[in-house]
């Protein structure tokens, strides 16, 4: 039973802001939030470092629009694009519970029955991961560039974003 | 001889780091690092000592709570506060649901993986598991289509995955014992415990007003309003969601945890025989009655002795640093936490490195010392100083088990010996849900609703000099902080965390830690895939957010170590292949 509003959208920035670029996520959907106004069908959020309960935000929602650091072994900077299954989906072994992962939980999304019909990952190479609260100058520059990839996204789902 | 390092990278900072040496097939030596640190002690210089709790907690989001009710245990000592007996029942009822579900989640979501090959239960007949799971529990949901069904999922997503959904796991490795309908039924149970965490943990946002990250802690007492005449407090209503929240919570526990480790355990008895360690187990004792005896009690052993339960002094608390990055005048010396210091003295190699300079200085963790002694502590732990003890309900259920098992008390000293303790713990924590909230009940029907004692709130009414040690025992162990308080202000504060005990590294004296001396003897039938080595240190359940706190203000030298040379553990940073 979900005790919350029904949401068809869910925009998810994932990430740790105490670990420099790691957190590149969260600070594109906080621009994301202070630039635009986001209909009510649309839920943001700002997934931190939750894993296996960000579930609970899946339920019920038909498009997912995730935006995460990544590593894909690449130059800094360089922006991903993934959709459906090309996002990384498994059970991975862990040494502690602080080891939580989106992979995991798309894993365990799919397997209840709970992964969306639609899943668009922007990401991003990161520079630095260090302990820090502010992005590299680098990532930082390409912020607004993840946040205009999200307006189109939404927008190409059929959301008015203004 | 092959050295081998896991490391990996954690989303969230604090990372343990295990280098073992391994020869003839077997662990032969062993050393437990953290390699990053971070600071929640120098935040509170300075400040006042009641808005601790509310910082001290933020060290970590996994178990929350634990360090707001050190902190408030530790100023109340200082100030010589006794908090009412309402007071009192709510921080146990808070502590409680903490151990249900950090337990059960422990199992479920980080131990399981280590016992149940996933990949095998698509191997598993519905029918069978059906079977099985009937023979062993009255839990209703264990039909054969509700087993089918979740095979059926199972396999629709092994089989739809383009990147090779379990490939990063040690699926199909041979220390992987279980049949095939037992590995079905536990992947079901991992998905139920998802759900029933959630219903379960509802309980801190009623009592603790938001989850994770309790408000309602305060100096004195709590800040949870009982009023049976307002909606805005605790009521005859919120009592009995309470209750209908605790039902669920000990229900999951007796109809599936508990059985689930009983059905797996025989497969793994060998493990009984594994990880056992130092054999020093401390308990701080916890849940305090209305007496003020903890109802878990306070004690430590030595040498796997149960004949004979030592009492714990904390003065004879000390901290080394012999192979700590921080450094003292005398670090033949050990320090007691009033007299903590947290002097960074990196040595390390420079990132990135392959292994650690082990015979020097190799860990952001001090090494915890009680009269000298290293100790492990958690759930066996105290269920082994309980035992010991002789507290009826423990020496029950423990003997229960063991006859179950065929096993005697020795096979407790082992990483199954842990697993099954945590197991037993949260079954008797699970019990006592109920006749504490009818405590509370009692109460409020008598006229008892205070939840504060506030006559030394105000700092004008303290001494100019306090001291105090605040304890709890946390799910995963002994938690203690000590303050100093000079002029209404924070003068020191140290936290000595349950992590810190475990993951210690060598002292002066060269002595081992908990999970160091347990590595030992661990047989390792694959050395690049060192599943054996993690069996042990989860039985543990290791979390080390909160046993490194030193902010490192000056930045530079400790950078993010390179990720792992074994390769199967994964950073939770999204690793992608073929990225355009």
């Amino acid at each position: 039973m979900l005790d919350r509003p029904a949401y068809k959208t869910l925009v998810l920035g994932v990430g740790n802001t105490l670990m420099g670029d790691e957190g590149v996520g969260v600070h594109v959907i906080e621009r994301l939030l202070a630039g635009y106004k986001i209909p009510e069908e649309v839920q943001v959020l700002d997934g931190g470092v939750l894993g296996m309960d960000l579930l609970y935000y899946l339920e019920g929602i038909e498009n997912l629009l995730l935006v995460d650091a990544v590593e894909a072994h690449k130059e800094p900077g360089t922006i991903i694009r993934l959709e459906n299954d090309e996002v990384p989906a498994f059970l991975s072994m862990k040494i502690s519970p602080h080891q939580v992962g989106v992979p995991d939980m798309l894993a365990v999304a799919k397997i209840k029955d709970v992964y969306p019909k639609r899943l668009v990952l922007w990401g991003i190479q990161p520079e630095f991961l260090s302990m820090g609260l502010d992005l590299s100058p680098l990532i930082s520059s390409k912020v607004d560039f993840l946040v205009d990839k999200l307006v189109e996204q939404l927008t190409g789902w059929g959301h008015v974003i203004k | 001889m092959t050295r081998i390092a896991i490391d990996p990278i954690s989303r969230i900072e604090g990372h343990l780091r295990i280098e073992v040496q391994v020869d003839g097939g077997a662990v032969s030596d062993a050393w437990a690092s953290a390699t990053m640190f971070r600071g929640i002690e120098l935040i509170l210089k300075g400040r006042d000592p009641r808005d601790a709790w509310t910082i001290t907690q933020r060290a970590c989001g996994v178990c929350t709570t634990v360090h707001a009710l050190a902190s408030v245990r530790t100023v109340e000592d200082a100030l010589g506060i006794k908090v009412p007996s309402n007071a009192r029942i709510l921080r146990n009822l808070i502590q409680a649901t903490q151990y249900i579900q950090d337990h059960v989640i422990h199992f479920y979501h980080l131990h399981a993986l280590d016992w149940v090959d996933v990949v095998s239960a698509l191997d598993a007949d519905p029918e069978a598991t059906s079977k099985l799971a009937q023979s062993i529990s009255d839990w209703p949901k264990s039909s054969t289509d509700y087993f089918k069904a979740v095979k059926d999922k199972l396999a629709s997503y092994v089989s739809s995955g383009q990147l090779g959904p379990f490939g990063n796991a040690y699926w199909g490795h041979a220390a992987y014992k279980l049949p095939p309908e037992a590995n079905l039924m536990a992947v079901a149970h991992y998905l139920e415990a998802l759900d029933w965490q959630r219903d379960v943990i509802r309980a801190h946002a009623i009592l603790g007003s938001k989850n994770p990250h309790l408000q309602t802690y305060l100096v004195g007492g709590m800040a949870t309003p009982i009023d049976p005449t307002s909606q805005a407090a605790i009521n005859a209503d919120t009592i009995a969601t309470l209750q209908g929240l605790f039902r669920t919570a000990k229900e999951f526990v007796d109809k599936v945890y508990l059985p689930d480790v009983l059905a797996i355990a025989p497969f793994y008895l060998d493990w009984a025989a594994i990880g056992g360690g130092l054999g020093n187990y401390l308990s701080y004792g916890d849940f305090p009655q209305a007496d003020g005896t903890p109802w878990l009690p306070s004690g430590f052993l030595l040498n796997k002795d149960l004949s004979k339960v030592h009492d714990v002094n904390q003065e004879k608390i000390a901290e080394h640093v012999a192979h700590s990055w921080y450094s003292y005048d005398d670090e033949k010396k050990g320090k007691h936490p009033w007299e903590g210091e947290t002097n960074p003295n990196f040595t390390g190699p420079k990132p990135p490195y392959k292994f650690l300079e082990t015979d020097q200085k190799y860990t952001w963790m001090k090494a915890p010392r009680l009269e000298d002694h290293a100790m492990e502590v958690g759930p066996l732990a105290r269920m082994l100083v309980a035992y010991a003890s002789g507290h009826e309900r423990v020496v029950e259920v423990v003997n229960s088990v063991l006859n179950t098992l065929g096993a005697g008390p020795e096979a407790l000293f082992s990483t199954l010996g842990r697993t099954a303790a945590r197991c037993i713990e949260t079954v008797i924590v699970a019990e006592q849900l109920e006749p504490w909230t009818n405590e509370l009940i009692a109460n409020i029907a008598a006229g008892d609703i205070a939840v504060h004692e506030g006559s030394m709130w105000d700092p004008k009414n303290w001494p100019s000099e306090a001291k105090g040690w605040g304890h709890t025992e946390a799910p995963r162990g002994s938690l203690g902080h000590w303050i100093h308080i000079q002029d209404q202000k924070t003068l020191n504060y140290q936290m000595v965390v349950p992590s810190t005990w475990n993951c210690s590294p060598r002292d002066s004296k060269g002595q081992v830690g908990a999970y160091e001396s347990a590595l030992v003897g661990t047989p390792i039938a694959d050395e690049k895939m060192p599943l054996e080595v993690l069996r042990t240190v989860h039985s543990f359940d290791p979390c080390i957010a909160c046993g490194v706190h030193l902010l490192d203000v000056d930045g530079n030298e400790i950078n993010q170590v390179s990720i792992d040379p074994v390769e199967k553990f994964t950073s939770p940073l999204l690793k992608v292949r073929g990225a355009r």
